[in-house]
């Protein structure tokens, strides 16, 4: 960070800095690497019925083998899938079409937002009754069409489209407002000069918009990604993961084997794994994108 | 021609989104009755507050409310201070292994302390802090964000501030409070809302570190309560109670509606 080399140490400067450091230092190192390292030891040691004894890597040929582990990882990666290209896809167009002073734009900007806001549980709540069976207000819409709406938390080949719908809809207008950033930062020379060429609006997208906000797209794409194994607080109130797994995370596969089962040495390794996924996530995310970003 | 097609998109997009807020709020005001009888899913024939006063009976509200902000503003005192020092310390001081340092904390950024829920539940028993208020807080009183975020503020500080209120005889934490502070108030305004509005909504670790009504937040409160029903019959009270819970929130949003969406804009900087 400091290119400057001083020859002779600062001693005071450096107690100082350590000294206003440690607050924050004591935290991090309390609540982030004691329990990480916590969770690697322990993930090698299997803990069932209270009494502990060295199993090594055998626990995590048994946790990684388990259907429903399988499952799980199937689940988290097709929410990846479905979400993060749809609702980074609509972000940007809803951020085009409210990035100017049109009437209704603020209220409309609004509208997309506020799902960022509402603690995942409340918006569980919320959509649970969407998804009721011919009660629910998705299901007394389609019947207007005269169309029977399926029983969309309870059918395990819809559980996951419900789930991701609801999260674009959560998810869109926060990545919204960093496209809206990036908008603001593009050249107005170049969309002159396209103008003055006569091309077409989805070419000046393509061609110009598109690449420029590139850096946006892959912070966003960072996040998103992210957020489809932090997001799992909605399956508490809708589904608890099911119906038979249909619809589990692996956080919330994690709790409950942590919480509901009480396998300690499982839990562990659920943990190690979830760590590795997300420090895979960051370290291509700091070691390759962001040299990329920079063109 | 486009321009009228994608403003009728983006119009109706608009009404998709807010759909099931108005829709909450409606069915709120409804009668438990004609929830499910009505044909019309957004008319409301005979508005009641009933279903508020029926959540607010069942449901400790003002419990909850007082614990979620006891929570809320105890995280952000505590993080506003180890924030403010080490973000100084970042911006303004050489040190011995200041990019190690900087890893240390970048790996929070990595590892959220929302994963490490059940080696952090183990933690807590061995401090025997298992249904307290202060083992829902703990884990968030270090915040990298927040140091990031204020280290890059605080950089745009002239360093000649520094160095002036030195000679006119200020202690190091004269020149942090009567500097540094004033001139990145915009930065704490936007780490706050961040802040408050995350562990407002925070429901994972809480659920599992408290099991009493005097240390659980309302998202934990609302949560226990929406789970023993499931029945039509409920949705009043349920849709009242989820209201009552994102009022505040929405309230906030409504009012410092440019603040919220710049700062959490600030959550992409690094």
């Amino acid at each position: 960070m400091n290119m400057t080399r001083r020859f002779s140490i600062n001693w005071k400067e450096n107690a100082f800095a350590y000294a206003l450091l440690l607050p924050s230092l004591v935290f991090l190192v309390m609540f982030t690497f004691y329990p990480t390292f916590k969770s690697i030891y322990l993930s090698f040691f299997s803990s069932t019925f209270g009494a502990q004894s060295f199993v090594g890597f055998e626990q995590y040929a048994r946790v990684l083998s388990d259907d429903v582990f399988f499952k799980v990882i199937k689940n988290n990666l097709i929410l990846v899938i479905g979400t993060v290209p749809t609702s980074l896809l609509l972000a940007i167009y809803m951020a085009i079409w409210v990035n100017n002073k049109m009437k209704g734009n603020g209220f409309l900007r609004a509208s997309f937002f506020y799902p960022t806001l509402i603690p995942m549980i409340c918006i569980a709540n919320i959509w649970l009754f969407i998804y009721t069976p011919d009660y629910g207000l998705l299901d007394k819409f389609l019947s207007l069409f005269g169309i029977d709406g399926a029983n969309w938390l309870g059918e395990p080949g819809w559980v996951m489209y419900s789930m991701i719908v609801m999260l674009i809809w959560k998810e869109a207008g926060f990545f919204m407002i960093f496209y809206l950033a990036g908008l603001q930062n593009l050249p107005g020379d170049v969309y002159e000069a396209a103008k003055i060429e006569g091309a077409k609006p989805f070419h000046v997208f393509r061609k110009i918009t598109f690449p420029l906000i590139m850096p946006t797209t892959l912070f966003c794409m960072i996040v998103a990604t992210t957020n489809a194994f932090k997001l799992v607080d909605h399956l508490y109130i809708m589904t608890k993961g099911g119906p038979d797994n249909a619809s589990n995370l692996l956080l919330f596969f994690l709790y409950e084997t942590a919480f509901s089962f009480w396998d300690m040495g499982a839990a562990s390794v659920l943990t190690v794994v979830l760590l590795v996924i997300l420090l895979a996530i960051s370290i291509f995310n700091y070691a390759y994108l962001d040299k990329r970003i920079h063109y | 021609m486009y321009r009228v097609i994608n403003r009728t998109l983006i119009v109706l997009l608009g009404i998709l989104f807010i759909m099931p807020l108005v829709w909450t709020v409606l069915t709120s005001f409804t009668p438990s009755i004609e929830v499910i009888t009505r044909m019309n899913p957004f008319s409301v024939k005979n508005p009641t507050f009933g279903n508020y006063l029926a959540a607010w009976e069942t449901i400790p509200f003002l419990q909850y409310y007082l614990n979620t902000i006891i929570i809320v503003l105890g995280i952000l005192a505590v993080q506003m201070i180890t924030v403010t020092l080490a973000a100084y310390a970042f911006a303004r001081l050489t040190f011995i292994g200041s990019s190690f340092i900087f890893i240390v904390f970048l790996v929070q950024i990595m590892i959220p302390p929302d994963i490490l829920i059940f080696p952090n539940y183990a933690i807590m028993k061995e401090l025997n802090l298992i249904d307290s208020k202060l083992a829902i807080m703990l884990p968030y009183w270090a915040s990298s964000f927040g140091v990031f975020l204020l280290r890059q503020t605080f950089k745009q500080i002239p360093v000649d501030l520094d160095d002036a209120t030195k000679v006119d005889g200020c202690k190091w934490w004269q020149t942090l409070f009567y500097v540094y502070l004033p001139s990145a108030k915009p930065t704490y305004v936007a780490f706050g809302l961040i802040s408050v509005s995350t562990h407002w909504s925070n429901f994972m670790w809480p659920l599992i570190v408290t099991n009493s009504v005097e240390s659980r937040p309302l998202t934990v409160g609302i949560a226990i309560f929406a789970q023993s029903f499931e029945t039509g019959a409920q949705w009043g009270t349920v849709t009242a109670a989820t209201v009552l819970v994102i009022l505040p929130l929405l309230a906030a949003f409504f009012f410092f509606q440019r603040q919220f969406v710049d700062s959490f804009m600030h959550s992409g900087l690094k």
